[in-house]
Protein backbone atom coordinates (compact mmCIF):
# COMPACT_ATOMS: atom_id res chain seq x y z
CA UNK A 1 0.00 0.00 0.00
CA UNK A 2 1.16 3.50 -0.79
CA UNK A 3 0.03 6.65 0.94
CA UNK A 4 -1.24 9.35 -1.41
CA UNK A 5 -2.62 12.81 -0.93
CA UNK A 6 -4.44 14.66 -3.67
CA UNK A 7 -7.26 17.09 -4.30
CA UNK A 8 -10.54 15.58 -5.44
CA UNK A 9 -13.15 18.11 -6.48
CA UNK A 10 -11.30 20.78 -4.56
CA UNK A 11 -11.16 18.84 -1.28
CA UNK A 12 -7.95 17.32 0.14
CA UNK A 13 -8.02 13.51 0.23
CA UNK A 14 -5.51 11.24 1.92
CA UNK A 15 -5.62 7.50 1.38
CA UNK A 16 -3.64 4.27 1.34
CA UNK A 17 -3.88 2.66 -2.09
CA UNK A 18 -2.57 -0.39 -3.86
CA UNK A 19 -0.40 0.93 -6.71
CA UNK A 20 -2.36 -1.19 -9.19
CA UNK A 21 -5.64 0.59 -8.39
CA UNK A 22 -6.57 2.88 -11.26
CA UNK A 23 -7.99 6.31 -10.62
CA UNK A 24 -11.55 5.46 -11.67
CA UNK A 25 -11.74 2.48 -9.27
CA UNK A 26 -10.27 4.64 -6.50
CA UNK A 27 -12.90 7.34 -7.06
CA UNK A 28 -15.80 4.91 -7.38
CA UNK A 29 -14.92 2.30 -4.77
CA UNK A 30 -13.15 4.37 -2.13
CA UNK A 31 -14.71 7.80 -2.44
CA UNK A 32 -18.15 6.66 -3.69
CA UNK A 33 -17.90 9.10 -6.60
CA UNK A 34 -19.77 6.90 -9.04
CA UNK A 35 -20.37 9.60 -11.64
CA UNK A 36 -17.22 8.43 -13.42
CA UNK A 37 -18.26 5.44 -15.52
CA UNK A 38 -16.04 2.61 -16.65
CA UNK A 39 -16.54 1.16 -20.11
CA UNK A 40 -13.64 -0.58 -21.78
CA UNK A 41 -10.98 -0.16 -19.08
CA UNK A 42 -8.24 0.14 -21.65
CA UNK A 43 -8.39 3.74 -22.76
CA UNK A 44 -10.55 3.38 -25.87
CA UNK A 45 -14.17 4.29 -25.03
CA UNK A 46 -13.74 7.56 -23.14
CA UNK A 47 -16.54 6.90 -20.61
CA UNK A 48 -14.15 7.46 -17.68
CA UNK A 49 -12.80 10.80 -18.96
CA UNK A 50 -12.36 13.37 -16.19
CA UNK A 51 -10.00 16.25 -15.48
CA UNK A 52 -6.55 15.88 -13.96
CA UNK A 53 -4.82 19.18 -13.23
CA UNK A 54 -7.36 20.92 -15.42
CA UNK A 55 -6.99 18.73 -18.51
CA UNK A 56 -9.16 15.82 -19.69
CA UNK A 57 -7.65 12.38 -19.06
CA UNK A 58 -8.66 8.72 -19.03
CA UNK A 59 -9.05 7.63 -15.42
CA UNK A 60 -8.96 3.90 -16.26
CA UNK A 61 -5.35 4.05 -17.49
CA UNK A 62 -4.12 6.53 -14.89
CA UNK A 63 -3.13 5.05 -11.55
CA UNK A 64 -4.37 6.63 -8.32
CA UNK A 65 -0.84 6.41 -6.96
CA UNK A 66 0.42 8.43 -9.95
CA UNK A 67 -2.06 11.19 -8.97
CA UNK A 68 -0.34 11.84 -5.65
CA UNK A 69 -0.13 15.63 -5.50
CA UNK A 70 -2.54 16.15 -8.41
CA UNK A 71 -5.93 17.83 -8.58
CA UNK A 72 -8.71 15.61 -9.91
CA UNK A 73 -12.12 16.91 -10.98
CA UNK A 74 -15.00 14.53 -11.61
CA UNK A 75 -18.43 15.11 -13.13
CA UNK A 76 -19.84 15.58 -9.59
CA UNK A 77 -17.93 18.86 -9.25
CA UNK A 78 -19.46 20.63 -12.25
CA UNK A 79 -22.87 21.42 -10.73
CA UNK A 80 -22.08 25.12 -10.42
CA UNK A 81 -19.96 25.42 -13.54
CA UNK A 82 -21.60 27.84 -16.00
CA UNK A 83 -20.28 26.10 -19.14
CA UNK A 84 -21.45 22.73 -17.88
CA UNK A 85 -24.86 24.25 -17.08
CA UNK A 86 -25.18 25.38 -20.69
CA UNK A 87 -24.06 21.96 -21.91
CA UNK A 88 -26.53 20.12 -19.66
CA UNK A 89 -29.36 22.23 -21.01
CA UNK A 90 -28.24 21.72 -24.62
CA UNK A 91 -27.76 17.96 -24.11
CA UNK A 92 -31.36 17.75 -22.87
CA UNK A 93 -32.79 19.94 -25.63
CA UNK A 94 -30.92 18.15 -28.43
CA UNK A 95 -31.46 14.60 -27.16
CA UNK A 96 -27.69 14.18 -26.75
CA UNK A 97 -28.06 11.22 -24.42
CA UNK A 98 -30.17 8.12 -24.21
CA UNK A 99 -28.86 5.54 -21.73
CA UNK A 100 -26.48 8.14 -20.28
CA UNK A 101 -23.54 5.83 -19.73
CA UNK A 102 -21.11 7.82 -21.92
CA UNK A 103 -22.50 11.18 -20.77
CA UNK A 104 -20.06 12.09 -17.95
CA UNK A 105 -17.10 11.53 -20.28
CA UNK A 106 -18.93 13.25 -23.15
CA UNK A 107 -19.60 16.31 -21.00
CA UNK A 108 -15.99 16.61 -19.85
CA UNK A 109 -14.81 16.37 -23.47
CA UNK A 110 -17.55 18.74 -24.65
CA UNK A 111 -16.55 21.31 -22.04
CA UNK A 112 -12.92 21.03 -23.17
CA UNK A 113 -14.02 21.72 -26.77
CA UNK A 114 -15.99 24.81 -25.66
CA UNK A 115 -13.11 26.18 -23.60
CA UNK A 116 -10.21 25.33 -25.91
CA UNK A 117 -11.74 25.58 -29.39
CA UNK A 118 -14.35 28.36 -29.41
CA UNK A 119 -14.26 28.47 -33.22
CA UNK A 120 -14.67 24.73 -33.77
CA UNK A 121 -16.89 23.82 -36.72
CA UNK A 122 -18.85 20.59 -36.99
CA UNK A 123 -15.91 18.66 -38.51
CA UNK A 124 -13.63 19.74 -35.66
CA UNK A 125 -16.25 18.89 -33.03
CA UNK A 126 -16.57 15.41 -34.53
CA UNK A 127 -12.78 14.97 -34.59
CA UNK A 128 -12.48 16.06 -30.96
CA UNK A 129 -15.33 13.76 -29.93
CA UNK A 130 -13.83 10.73 -31.67
CA UNK A 131 -12.32 9.43 -28.44
CA UNK A 132 -15.69 9.19 -26.71
CA UNK A 133 -17.93 6.36 -27.84
CA UNK A 134 -21.72 6.52 -27.64
CA UNK A 135 -23.71 3.45 -28.68
CA UNK A 136 -27.17 5.11 -28.51
CA UNK A 137 -27.37 8.50 -30.15
CA UNK A 138 -25.36 8.21 -33.36
CA UNK A 139 -23.63 11.42 -32.17
CA UNK A 140 -26.03 13.71 -34.09
CA UNK A 141 -27.56 15.13 -30.93
CA UNK A 142 -24.24 15.39 -29.10
CA UNK A 143 -22.62 17.32 -31.96
CA UNK A 144 -25.70 19.58 -32.22
CA UNK A 145 -25.68 20.27 -28.48
CA UNK A 146 -22.02 21.32 -28.54
CA UNK A 147 -22.62 23.49 -31.62
CA UNK A 148 -25.55 25.18 -29.88
CA UNK A 149 -23.42 26.11 -26.88
CA UNK A 150 -20.58 27.35 -29.09
CA UNK A 151 -23.00 29.42 -31.21
CA UNK A 152 -24.70 30.92 -28.18
CA UNK A 153 -21.44 31.86 -26.54
CA UNK A 154 -20.30 33.50 -29.80
CA UNK A 155 -23.56 35.44 -30.07
CA UNK A 156 -23.16 36.67 -26.47
CA UNK A 157 -19.54 37.65 -27.02
CA UNK A 158 -20.55 40.09 -29.77
CA UNK B 1 -9.45 -6.27 -16.53
CA UNK B 2 -7.24 -5.02 -13.72
CA UNK B 3 -3.46 -4.80 -13.64
CA UNK B 4 -1.44 -7.31 -11.63
CA UNK B 5 -0.09 -6.10 -8.30
CA UNK B 6 3.05 -4.01 -8.66
CA UNK B 7 5.17 -1.69 -6.56
CA UNK B 8 5.44 1.96 -7.49
CA UNK B 9 8.43 4.28 -7.34
CA UNK B 10 8.60 7.95 -8.17
CA UNK B 11 12.26 8.91 -8.66
CA UNK B 12 13.24 12.58 -8.52
CA UNK B 13 16.04 12.44 -11.05
CA UNK B 14 17.38 10.36 -13.92
CA UNK B 15 20.16 8.82 -11.82
CA UNK B 16 17.64 7.46 -9.29
CA UNK B 17 15.36 6.17 -12.08
CA UNK B 18 18.24 4.38 -13.77
CA UNK B 19 19.36 2.84 -10.48
CA UNK B 20 15.82 1.57 -9.72
CA UNK B 21 15.43 0.10 -13.19
CA UNK B 22 18.86 -1.53 -13.10
CA UNK B 23 18.08 -3.10 -9.70
CA UNK B 24 14.67 -4.26 -10.88
CA UNK B 25 16.03 -5.87 -14.03
CA UNK B 26 13.35 -7.33 -16.28
CA UNK B 27 10.81 -7.22 -13.42
CA UNK B 28 10.83 -3.40 -13.54
CA UNK B 29 9.19 -1.20 -16.14
CA UNK B 30 9.42 2.54 -16.54
CA UNK B 31 6.25 4.55 -17.10
CA UNK B 32 5.78 7.96 -18.72
CA UNK B 33 2.23 8.99 -19.72
CA UNK B 34 1.03 5.35 -19.55
CA UNK B 35 -1.24 5.74 -22.57
CA UNK B 36 0.15 2.54 -24.09
CA UNK B 37 1.49 0.93 -20.94
CA UNK B 38 -1.83 1.56 -19.14
CA UNK B 39 -3.94 -0.55 -21.51
CA UNK B 40 -1.19 -3.20 -21.59
CA UNK B 41 -1.20 -3.37 -17.78
CA UNK B 42 -4.99 -3.65 -17.63
CA UNK B 43 -5.00 -6.35 -20.30
CA UNK B 44 -2.11 -8.04 -18.44
CA UNK B 45 -0.01 -8.07 -21.57
CA UNK B 46 2.68 -6.76 -19.24
CA UNK B 47 3.00 -7.88 -15.62
CA UNK B 48 5.80 -5.94 -13.95
CA UNK B 49 6.70 -6.13 -10.26
CA UNK B 50 7.87 -2.52 -10.17
CA UNK B 51 6.70 0.57 -12.04
CA UNK B 52 9.14 3.47 -12.13
CA UNK B 53 7.16 6.65 -12.82
CA UNK B 54 9.27 9.11 -14.83
CA UNK B 55 6.69 11.90 -15.00
CA UNK B 56 8.03 13.87 -12.04
CA UNK B 57 11.63 14.12 -13.17
CA UNK B 58 12.16 17.79 -13.94
CA UNK B 59 14.84 17.17 -16.56
CA UNK B 60 12.50 15.00 -18.63
CA UNK B 61 9.86 17.76 -18.71
CA UNK B 62 12.27 20.38 -20.11
CA UNK B 63 12.75 21.59 -23.67
CA UNK B 64 15.96 23.17 -24.91
CA UNK B 65 15.92 25.47 -27.93
CA UNK B 66 19.37 25.94 -29.49
CA UNK B 67 20.48 27.57 -32.73
CA UNK B 68 20.04 24.55 -34.94
CA UNK B 69 17.88 22.09 -32.98
CA UNK B 70 15.23 21.62 -30.31
CA UNK B 71 15.78 18.96 -27.66
CA UNK B 72 12.58 17.63 -26.13
CA UNK B 73 12.62 16.00 -22.72
CA UNK B 74 11.17 12.50 -22.98
CA UNK B 75 8.08 13.42 -20.92
CA UNK B 76 6.95 16.36 -23.06
CA UNK B 77 3.33 15.55 -23.91
CA UNK B 78 1.68 15.46 -27.32
CA UNK B 79 -0.64 18.26 -26.10
CA UNK B 80 2.25 20.55 -25.26
CA UNK B 81 3.51 20.10 -28.82
CA UNK B 82 -0.02 20.47 -30.26
CA UNK B 83 -0.63 23.73 -28.38
CA UNK B 84 2.74 25.25 -29.24
CA UNK B 85 3.68 25.34 -25.54
CA UNK B 86 7.11 24.04 -26.62
CA UNK B 87 9.11 25.26 -29.63
CA UNK B 88 8.46 23.49 -32.95
CA UNK B 89 11.68 23.02 -34.95
CA UNK B 90 9.66 22.04 -38.02
CA UNK B 91 7.56 25.14 -38.63
CA UNK B 92 4.26 23.45 -37.85
CA UNK B 93 4.74 19.83 -38.92
CA UNK B 94 5.25 18.50 -35.40
CA UNK B 95 2.26 20.49 -34.16
CA UNK B 96 0.11 19.01 -36.90
CA UNK B 97 1.33 15.49 -36.17
CA UNK B 98 0.68 15.90 -32.44
CA UNK B 99 -2.83 17.25 -33.08
CA UNK B 100 -3.72 14.06 -34.92
CA UNK B 101 -2.43 11.54 -32.37
CA UNK B 102 -5.26 9.59 -30.71
CA UNK B 103 -7.57 11.88 -28.67
CA UNK B 104 -7.06 14.98 -26.55
CA UNK B 105 -7.48 13.06 -23.28
CA UNK B 106 -4.70 10.73 -24.46
CA UNK B 107 -2.52 13.56 -25.77
CA UNK B 108 -2.71 15.32 -22.40
CA UNK B 109 -0.91 12.37 -20.78
CA UNK B 110 0.96 10.61 -23.59
CA UNK B 111 4.57 11.66 -24.18
CA UNK B 112 6.87 11.87 -27.19
CA UNK B 113 9.57 9.86 -25.39
CA UNK B 114 7.16 7.20 -24.21
CA UNK B 115 5.79 6.78 -27.71
CA UNK B 116 9.25 6.43 -29.20
CA UNK B 117 10.53 4.02 -26.53
CA UNK B 118 7.38 1.89 -26.92
CA UNK B 119 8.26 1.69 -30.64
CA UNK B 120 4.82 0.75 -31.91
CA UNK B 121 5.33 0.78 -35.70
CA UNK B 122 1.89 2.34 -36.15
CA UNK B 123 2.59 5.30 -33.87
CA UNK B 124 3.33 8.65 -35.52
CA UNK B 125 6.55 9.74 -33.81
CA UNK B 126 8.73 6.77 -34.90
CA UNK B 127 8.04 7.57 -38.57
CA UNK B 128 8.09 11.36 -38.21
CA UNK B 129 11.30 11.47 -36.16
CA UNK B 130 12.95 9.23 -38.75
CA UNK B 131 11.92 11.67 -41.44
CA UNK B 132 13.31 14.60 -39.46
CA UNK B 133 16.64 12.86 -38.72
CA UNK B 134 16.27 13.08 -34.94
CA UNK B 135 18.85 11.96 -32.39
CA UNK B 136 17.77 9.95 -29.34
CA UNK B 137 19.51 10.51 -26.00
CA UNK B 138 19.53 7.58 -23.57
CA UNK B 139 20.82 7.31 -20.01
CA UNK B 140 21.99 4.25 -18.12
CA UNK B 141 24.30 3.31 -15.27
CA UNK B 142 27.22 3.73 -17.67
CA UNK B 143 26.26 7.31 -18.55
CA UNK B 144 24.61 8.87 -21.57
CA UNK B 145 24.71 7.95 -25.20
CA UNK B 146 23.22 9.26 -28.41
CA UNK B 147 21.60 7.22 -31.15
CA UNK B 148 20.66 8.34 -34.63
CA UNK B 149 16.95 7.52 -34.79
CA UNK B 150 17.53 4.81 -37.40
CA UNK B 151 19.83 2.98 -34.99
CA UNK B 152 17.46 3.46 -32.05
CA UNK B 153 14.37 1.85 -33.58
CA UNK B 154 15.38 -1.72 -34.31
CA UNK B 155 12.10 -3.53 -34.95
CA UNK B 156 8.54 -4.25 -33.94
CA UNK B 157 8.25 -2.77 -30.42
CA UNK B 158 12.04 -3.00 -30.24
CA UNK B 159 14.69 -0.37 -29.56
CA UNK B 160 18.41 -0.24 -28.88
CA UNK B 161 17.75 0.54 -25.20
CA UNK B 162 19.45 -1.96 -22.92
CA UNK B 163 17.93 -3.13 -19.62
CA UNK B 164 18.20 -0.31 -17.10
CA UNK B 165 18.48 2.38 -19.76
CA UNK B 166 15.86 5.05 -20.32
CA UNK B 167 15.19 7.45 -23.14
CA UNK B 168 15.77 10.93 -21.70
CA UNK B 169 15.52 13.24 -24.70
CA UNK B 170 14.99 13.64 -28.42
CA UNK B 171 16.97 16.19 -30.41
CA UNK B 172 15.21 17.36 -33.59
CA UNK B 173 17.20 19.49 -36.05
CA UNK B 174 15.51 22.69 -37.19
CA UNK B 175 14.02 22.46 -40.64
CA UNK B 176 15.76 24.91 -43.01
CA UNK B 177 13.58 27.62 -44.56
CA UNK B 178 13.30 25.96 -47.96
CA UNK B 179 12.81 22.42 -46.69
CA UNK B 180 9.38 20.82 -47.10
CA UNK B 181 7.75 17.88 -45.33
CA UNK B 182 4.72 15.82 -46.25
CA UNK B 183 2.93 13.22 -44.14
CA UNK B 184 -0.11 11.03 -44.64
CA UNK B 185 -1.74 8.30 -42.60
CA UNK B 186 -4.74 6.08 -43.17
CA UNK B 187 -6.84 5.46 -40.05
CA UNK B 188 -10.02 3.36 -40.11
CA UNK B 189 -11.41 5.66 -37.44
CA UNK B 190 -10.25 9.15 -36.42
CA UNK B 191 -7.67 8.83 -33.67
CA UNK B 192 -7.10 5.10 -34.07
CA UNK B 193 -3.67 3.74 -34.90
CA UNK B 194 -3.10 4.05 -38.66
CA UNK B 195 -2.98 1.11 -41.02
CA UNK B 196 -0.46 2.87 -43.24
CA UNK B 197 1.90 5.84 -42.91
CA UNK B 198 3.82 7.69 -45.61
CA UNK B 199 6.25 10.56 -45.13
CA UNK B 200 8.55 12.61 -47.35
CA UNK B 201 11.17 15.32 -46.79
CA UNK B 202 12.72 17.51 -49.45
CA UNK B 203 15.54 19.66 -48.11
CA UNK B 204 17.50 21.38 -50.91
CA UNK B 205 19.77 23.27 -48.46
CA UNK B 206 21.18 20.08 -46.99
CA UNK B 207 20.72 18.10 -50.19
CA UNK B 208 18.42 15.64 -48.45
CA UNK B 209 15.49 13.82 -50.02
CA UNK B 210 14.08 11.24 -47.61
CA UNK B 211 10.97 9.13 -47.50
CA UNK B 212 9.54 6.87 -44.83
CA UNK B 213 6.99 4.07 -44.79
CA UNK B 214 5.46 3.38 -41.37
CA UNK B 215 2.85 1.16 -39.76
CA UNK B 216 4.63 -1.88 -41.19
CA UNK B 217 5.59 -5.09 -39.38
CA UNK B 218 8.90 -3.63 -38.22
CA UNK B 219 10.71 -0.36 -37.60
CA UNK B 220 9.83 2.46 -40.03
CA UNK B 221 11.36 1.83 -43.45
CA UNK B 222 13.49 4.79 -44.49
CA UNK B 223 14.49 5.58 -48.07
CA UNK B 224 17.64 7.62 -47.57
CA UNK B 225 17.86 8.82 -51.16
CA UNK B 226 14.31 9.35 -52.32
CA UNK B 227 15.09 11.96 -55.01
CA UNK B 228 13.82 9.85 -57.91
CA UNK B 229 10.72 8.82 -55.98
CA UNK B 230 9.91 12.40 -54.94
CA UNK B 231 10.48 13.74 -58.47
CA UNK B 232 8.28 11.11 -60.11
CA UNK B 233 6.15 9.12 -57.67
CA UNK B 234 4.71 6.72 -60.22
CA UNK B 235 2.94 3.56 -59.15
CA UNK B 236 5.79 1.19 -59.99
CA UNK B 237 8.25 3.14 -57.82
CA UNK B 238 5.76 3.47 -54.95
CA UNK B 239 4.91 -0.23 -54.96
CA UNK B 240 8.60 -1.13 -55.17
CA UNK B 241 9.17 1.01 -52.06
CA UNK B 242 6.30 -0.75 -50.26
CA UNK B 243 7.77 -4.12 -51.21
CA UNK B 244 11.18 -3.05 -49.94
CA UNK B 245 9.45 -2.10 -46.66
CA UNK B 246 8.47 -5.74 -46.25
CA UNK B 247 4.88 -5.48 -47.46
CA UNK B 248 5.27 -7.77 -50.46
CA UNK B 249 2.65 -10.48 -50.47
CA UNK B 250 -0.02 -8.41 -48.75
CA UNK B 251 -1.71 -6.81 -51.72
CA UNK B 252 -4.07 -4.58 -49.68
CA UNK B 253 -1.42 -3.33 -47.30
CA UNK B 254 1.24 -2.69 -49.96
CA UNK B 255 -1.22 -0.65 -52.04
CA UNK B 256 -2.43 1.30 -49.01
CA UNK B 257 1.16 2.15 -48.04
CA UNK B 258 1.98 3.09 -51.64
CA UNK B 259 -0.96 5.52 -51.70
CA UNK B 260 -0.03 6.95 -48.27
CA UNK B 261 3.48 7.58 -49.56
CA UNK B 262 2.19 9.19 -52.78
CA UNK B 263 -0.09 11.51 -50.80
CA UNK B 264 2.79 12.47 -48.51
CA UNK B 265 4.90 13.33 -51.55
CA UNK B 266 2.02 15.30 -53.08
CA UNK B 267 1.82 17.33 -49.90
CA UNK B 268 5.44 18.48 -50.36
CA UNK B 269 4.17 20.85 -53.01
CA UNK B 270 1.48 22.32 -50.74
Amino acid sequence: MTRISLLVNGKPVKAEVEPRTHLADFLRERLSLTGTNLGCEHGVCGACTLEIDGAPARSCITWAVACDGASVRTIEDFDDDPVMAELREAFTAEHALQCGYCTPGMLVTARDIIMRLPDADEARIRKELSGNLCRCTGYMGIVRAIRCVLDERKAHAR
Amino acid sequence: MKAVAFDYARPRDVAEAVRLLAEGGDRAKCMAGAQSLGPMLNLRLVQPELIVDLRHIEELRATEDSADAVTFGACVTHSEIEDGRVPDPTRGLMREIATNIAYRAVRNRGTIGGSLAHADPAADWPSVLNLLGATVIAAGLGGRKNFPIGKFLTGLFETALQPGEILVGICVPKLPARARCGYWKFCRKTGEFPQAIGGALDDPERGAARAVIGATRGAPYVIGDARALINSPDEARLLAAADAAGLEGDSYSRKLHAVALRRAIERLAA
